[in-house]
């Protein structure tokens, strides 16, 4: 009854709006997936920046996505074996 | 040289067919030569809903394997004789009896006659979905407003654009004005907003389209008709024309006396 008033007067959330939170985290990992090669030229990319600044261990590294309640992260774990001095 | 435009969806029951009969009907009444293919060898549908599977003799198969010439295959409209033909789909093969260069040779020939060649993809993303592509200008993607069709809409919109036909035109069928005020449906700016494609056109589910199947008759030429006259707008677009979307939000009766009103306004 208390969901049929709020409905009523507009201040309602419909079941639409959880239908495109679910939507928003599959097409990630769907589009994510569609194009592996994406992924893998990122994590190319992100080890060439960070080696600028910190010897990492490049085998280790793992770059995913992880799903919030209402966002998308992308997460990088990125096992560093040393600091590199300042030139 | 016409256009070769391939109807695709993904994932099936979400109006391809329906939608490709009513688009080449539509241009087929504005004046443009329309050719219409049914590529889902194997699950034939769209000669009957145009009303035309009495008249089948020679099929796609046939007209690619050479037992019969080009013209003798193409089906004519009841209402529109020669400017609105159909190409049937074999309906005892599999679906890979067709190979992609065989398609884009076909649509080279068919081209040469027609303003328009509409292509009715088969649902899924194997073999059937790669010929119905192959000879393809551009692409429209069908969905309905709901989880699974948006999801299998996204993976064909990136399977087109892998395949260089890109900015494919998303068209919305079967949405419910009703659910979408309770916020209980996802609409036009919801899907804008997931998919970022642009989008065609948004055909409101109405009964009007059964009735009409069950005769075999498109409804776009129905001028009473609500998703009729959202066809007419997306056969506009098509033509290059800018037509606003039509006010899912208004109430039916209010259409009509709009209708009334205006002595059917466009």
């Amino acid at each position: 009854m208390f969901e049929f008033i709020t409905r009523l007067f507009g201040g309602s959330e419909g079941s639409k709006n959880k239908a495109k939170e679910r939507l928003r985290l599959v097409l990630v990992h769907d589009r994510a997936s569609l194009s592996p090669g994406l992924v893998e030229a990122l994590e190319e990319e992100l080890i060439q920046v960070i080696s600028k600044y910190l010897e990492i261990d490049e085998e280790g590294l793992e770059v995913n996505f992880d799903e919030g309640d209402d966002s998308v992260a992308l997460i990088a774990n990125i096992p560093v074996k040393n600091v590199k001095r300042k030139m | 040289m016409g256009k070769v435009i391939v109807i695709t969806s993904g994932k099936g029951g979400v109006g391809k067919t329906t939608t490709t009969a009513n688009l080449g009907t539509g241009l087929a009444a504005t004046g443009q030569r329309v050719c219409l293919v049914d590529t889902d060898i194997g699950l034939r549908n769209l000669d009957v809903v145009m009303g035309l599977e009495n008249r089948i003799v020679y099929d796609l198969l046939d007209v690619v394997e050479g037992n019969c010439r080009l013209r003798q295959a193409l089906i004519k409209d009841k209402h529109f004789g020669d400017s609105l033909v159909l190409l049937p789909a074999a309906q005892t093969r599999e679906k890979d009896a067709v190979k992609p260069e065989q398609m884009r040779e076909l649509m080279a020939q068919l081209r040469e006659d027609y303003d328009f060649v509409i292509l009715d993809s088969p649902a899924g993303i194997e073999h059937g979905f790669k010929n119905a592509i192959a000879g393809a200008d551009t692409a429209i993607v069908v969905t309905t407003p709901e989880i699974s069709a948006v999801r299998d809409a996204d993976r064909i919109i990136g399977l087109l654009e892998a395949a260089e036909l890109y900015d494919p035109q998303l068209i919305i069928n079967r949405v419910r004005p009703d659910m979408v005020r309770k916020g209980d449906m996802m609409d036009i700016d919801d899907i804008d907003d997931i998919l970022a494609i642009s989008i065609l056109g948004v055909i409101p589910d109405d009964q009007d389209i059964i009735v009409s199947t069950n005769r075999g008759e498109t409804v776009v030429t129905d001028k009473k008709s609500r998703p009729g006259q959202a066809y007419r707008n997306v056969v506009r677009r098509i033509l290059g024309e800018e037509v606003p979307f039509m006010n899912l939000q208004e109430r039916k009766v209010m259409h009509w006396f709009k209708k009334i009103l205006s002595g059917e306004a466009q």
